[in-house]
């Protein structure tokens, strides 16, 4: 291997010189901060760095970074960060993207993306609601749920990212609240570090139009209690006093408490996310109680591009054509004189 | 192998038109691609034409489950396919009667009379054989029981099915065929030991009805005569035969090397434009990348992400997958990037006739995306250079920073033709616009002062990095801008940047005549039936029509209106319903143009244009 020197970098090195126009008090300035200071920390080189996002309040997030970038088309940045990464395995591709840039007019692209494994890093940005149009329900919008587009309550059903991704194959996923920066930078470095594509969803507050909508978890007053923060290898134990933990009950997961009929932190299930089996990753991700954070799935796989390697470095050794005269002259050739 | 001819009349033919038809599964493109394989390497010109059912394995027997191969071959110049047959070899009823129409009255037709069962004649909605009922007394027919000779021929072979026996009675077809044009067997001879290296016995098997065939004909007292067509001139060089997709697939490889950038492939697999993506895929030892996507969506956007990153990118598509890319190209011509769409034209609108020729989606590709978003659009006219404009598309849209629309259609791509070899050392240089150092005032939108094109950075150089997007960019930094004037300049400049490129593409010049009472105007696949249609014409002593023909159509070449200017009258040849003719009438003023269109998912007839033109100007 090839030891590359990078130079040191901090966070004002990915700040771009462009106004941040967020509305004030939304995640999106916290999720900003925590990749300006985990880029730093990757080990990569800025030139090396391509932000690729969608339409959306969330996927203005490039132009706040100073690296390579693409503001592009809705719902499509995974075909375009996959397009980049293929072209030049050695950069770091990120996609930026919301709820309904990913799962909405962007569904088929986010399925097949995870499904390809390709080494990309996805973060999804998820506040239950378009924002950048000011206000309609999403495809994670709860049902009842009072929008613009559904005065009366929101009628549609709507996906859990975690449980659709894991569906399309994700061999990486996790989740965070919006209001960790600190655990938020770790897991940039994280799925950074994985090959493979990696998935997480940010429950990130909007406070103009969903304002509160995960609040019930996520707030400071709550959030011990509310959240179990996975970590692969240990129990997964959660509560402010850690006394609650998670077990199963036939095939459901269940919350006990430790201490209480006879249950000992031995009792309590040890988290695997490195785990082919995604049965346990999807019950955890569908999980309400405890709303389960980290990473949830980290299954290393061969990526795309390694097969693809493989194969074109396979073809190479076996061709007996190394220029396209080669070809053009090969085969049912004629002369005429 | 047989090549001597013993003792029998020849008449020399100048070109003729052969039409093999028999069941899916009968093996007619080969049978056809054997015959003009072995035409081309004895010097004649050629052009082939393929047609065959959309469905896959379509009933045997059944009417709609055809498939033909159709050749021209010739010791003149060959431009098209042809119209009507000199020789249709029919292996089954259903053949016979959906290709009869195209035989010309008093020619041959050779039958296989074994397929011509009850059970058979029924499927192919025959009330009575057509072979006993006198209803083709004008031809003449040589009914011959193949598929008895066949299985007699191979009694004493073994380790042959029953399938592989009769499967090879195409071959008897073939070897009868060879002998009545005099043709050596030894191409096809040699093909089979290619093919079936590992299966000896399919050696031999399909050498000895080839064989069979070809001294059948020779003793059979039914074949009065055979024909020769002797070599055409042609320019001296090493040539192939090579199918339209095929051509434009090598030009891009060859743009690719010469410029020296890795081929990124964004495709999807749709009718009739995935034969580029099945000849691409094969090219792994040149480093092509080709990504099979999950929609058309996809296939132009993971195109325009190799583009960003700094390969040559291009996705291929037929009509509904250009109205899918719409947006994606939209912003591919925003960000100013490089990027190849080859839109193979089929027949529209919506699905249409997917199997079938048509020059319906030049408007789409014109205007067919949201705002004042012009883009490069060029068309190849013959199977071969689909190869040059495939080149062209690649060497344009990286010297001019925008994306260029390279538009064939199903008759040119699934056609084919010989083709001069040309090696890439003879191609013209390609430039391109990379930068790779910083300087002070670099700026992602500095413009070369020339043609307009935009700086191109590629991720991994460092200090170029910068911000690109679908939003109105300020012209110097790149940065979002929403400043008014700032709008209507980039507006201006991503236009004029198009028209800049008149000064690089080539004039338009006329055939036949510089100027005279009729102008024929065609664009794209259409050429080879407009120019032998006036050629044909003009040996007939028309000499005032002349021939333009359209390759590059945004921009117009720089002298479009004064080629068109020098004749008294204009008519527009066009498979749509006059989308070119809008065009010119939309660019230039007081044109005195008429229109000719079809739209009938088939090529112009010659007798239909010749008409057409001799009523413009009697």
């Amino acid at each position: 291997m090839e030891t590359t020197v990078v130079k040191e970098y901090t966070f004002k090195d990915f700040t771009s010189d462009q106004e941040v126009r967020w509305c004030p008090g939304c995640d999106d300035y916290v999720i900003l901060r925590a990749m300006q200071k985990a880029l730093p920390k990757m080990g990569v080189k800025r030139e090396d760095v391509v932000f690729v996002s969608g339409i959306g309040c969330s996927s203005r997030f490039p132009y706040y970074i100073d690296s390579y970038g693409i503001h592009s088309i809705h719902g499509r940045a995974p075909g375009i960060a996959s397009g980049v990464k293929l072209a030049n395995p050695n950069l770091s591709v990120w996609v930026i993207t919301g709820d309904g840039d990913a799962l909405a007019i962007g569904g088929n692209h986010f399925i097949h993306v995870l499904r390809r494994n390709i080494d990309l890093n996805i973060i999804l940005f998820n506040n239950e609601i378009y924002g950048l149009t000011k206000g309609q329900f999403s495809p994670t919008s709860l049902v009842g749920q009072k929008t613009k587009s559904s005065p009366y309550g929101n009628t549609q059903p709507p996906f859990s990212p975690g449980e659709l991704a894991i569906g399309a194959q994700a061999r990486f996923f996790a989740r965070i609240g919006g209001n960790t920066p600190k655990e938020m930078t770790q897991l940039f470095i994280e799925a950074e570090k994985f090959k493979g594509t990696s998935l997480i969803e940010i429950l990130q507050n909007c406070p103009i139009f969903n304002d509160g909508c995960f609040t019930q978890y996520t707030s400071k007053a709550v959030r011990e209690d509310k959240q179990l923060n996975v970590e692969h290898g240990k129990p997964m134990i959660f509560g402010k006093e850690q006394d609650k933990g998670l077990v199963l009950n036939g095939l459901k997961l269940e919350v006990v408490t430790i201490g209480e009929n006879g249950i000992t932190e031995n009792d309590i299930l040890v988290h695997d996310a490195k785990e082919q089996d995604t049965t346990l990753h999807q019950m955890l991700v569908r999980l309400q109680y405890p709303m389960v954070t980290g990473i949830i799935r980290s299954f290393d796989d061969a990526t795309l591009e390694e097969r693809e390697d493989a194969l074109t470095a396979e073809v190479k050794a076996n061709s007996k054509f190394t220029k396209t005269d080669d070809l053009f002259f090969s085969g049912g050739t004629y002369k005429v004189e | 192998m047989i090549t001597a001819k013993v003792n029998h009349q020849q008449e020399v033919l100048e070109a003729v038109i052969i039409r093999f038809v028999g069941d899916s599964g009968d093996g007619m493109q080969l049978t056809g691609t054997q015959f003009s394989d072995t035409s081309a390497m004895f010097g004649n010109d050629i052009a082939t034409f393929p047609n065959y059912p959309a469905e896959i394995r379509a009933p045997q027997g059944s009417l709609y489950g055809v498939s033909g191969f159709q050749v021209h071959i010739g010791s003149v110049e060959i431009s098209t396919p042809g119209d009507s047959v000199d020789l249709l070899v029919a292996m089954n009823p259903a053949g016979l009667k959906t290709n009869l129409q195209a035989v010309k009255p008093g020619h041959t037709i050779i039958v296989d009379t074994d397929s011509f069962t009850k059970k058979n004649l029924v499927k192919a909605q025959y009330e009575s054989n057509p072979l006993e009922d006198g209803s083709l007394e004008n031809y003449r027919v040589i009914e011959v029981s193949m598929t008895s000779l066949t299985k007699e021929t191979l009694k004493d072979v073994s380790g042959l099915d029953n399938k592989s026996i009769t499967r090879s009675k195409n071959m008897f077809a073939l070897g009868m065929v060879y002998w009545m044009y005099d043709r050596s067997t030894e191409h096809t001879v040699e093909f089979f030991n290619k093919k079936f290296k590992s299966k000896p016995e399919l050696i031999e098997a399909n050498t000895k009805v080839l064989n069979a065939g070809f001294y059948f004909a020779e003793t059979l007292e039914l074949i009065p005569n055979s024909y020769t067509i002797a070599p055409a001139k042609m320019l001296t060089g090493t040539y192939r035969i090579i199918m339209g997709n095929t051509a434009t697939a090598w030009g891009l490889l060859a743009a690719a090397e010469k410029s020296g950038l890795d081929l990124f492939l964004g495709s999807y697999p749709i009718t009739p434009a995935t034969d580029i993506l099945h000849e691409l895929v094969k090219h792994k030892h040149f480093g092509v990348k080709a990504f099979q996507a999950e929609d058309e969506i996809a296939g132009i956007t993971s195109a325009i992400g190799a583009s960003f990153a700094g390969d040559l990118a291009i996705t291929t598509t037929s009509g509904p997958g250009l109205a899918l890319k719409g947006e994606a190209l939209g912003l591919a011509m925003m960000i100013e990037l490089p990027l190849v769409v080859v839109n193979v034209q089929r027949g529209g609108p919506s699905t249409g006739l997917p199997t079938k020729t048509e020059q319906s989606d030049l408007l789409q590709s014109l205007y067919g995306r949201n705002g004042e978003s012009p883009v490069i659009v060029i068309a190849a006219s013959t199977p071969a250079n689909c190869f040059d404009y495939a080149y062209e598309a690649a060497k344009l849209t990286l010297e001019h920073m925008t994306p260029v629309i390279l538009l064939t259609d199903g008759y040119i791509a699934n056609g084919s033709a010989p083709w001069k070899i040309q090696s890439v050392d003879d191609m013209p240089e390609i430039k391109n616009n990379i930068v790779s150092e910083a300087n002070e005032n670099w700026h992602p939108y500095n413009r070369n002062e020339d043609t307009l094109a935009r700086n191109w950075a590629i991720p991994g150089t460092a200090g170029l990095e910068h911000r690109v997007g679908g939003l109105e960019k300020d012209r110097v930094s790149g940065n979002v801008s929403y400043v008014p004037e700032n709008h209507e300049y980039m507006i201006k400049i991503r236009s004029e940047k198009i028209k800049r490129l008149q000064n690089y593409i080539p004039k338009l010049t006329t055939e036949f005549a510089e100027s005279g009472d009729l102008l024929v105007i065609g664009w794209g696949g259409t050429y080879g039936s407009l120019h032998s249609a006036v050629k044909q014409l003009n040996e007939a002593g028309y000499s005032t029509i002349g021939f333009a023909h359209f390759n590059y159509i945004n921009p117009l070449p720089k002298n479009t209106e004064a080629v068109l200017k020098q004749f008294k009258k204009i008519v527009v040849c066009e498979l749509n319903n006059g989308q070119f003719a809008k065009v010119l009438k939309m660019n230039f003023d007081g044109l005195n143009l008429s229109q000719f269109n079809k739209v009938q998912g088939l090529p112009f007839g010659n007798s239909e244009l010749t008409e057409k033109f001799k009523q413009l100007v009697n």
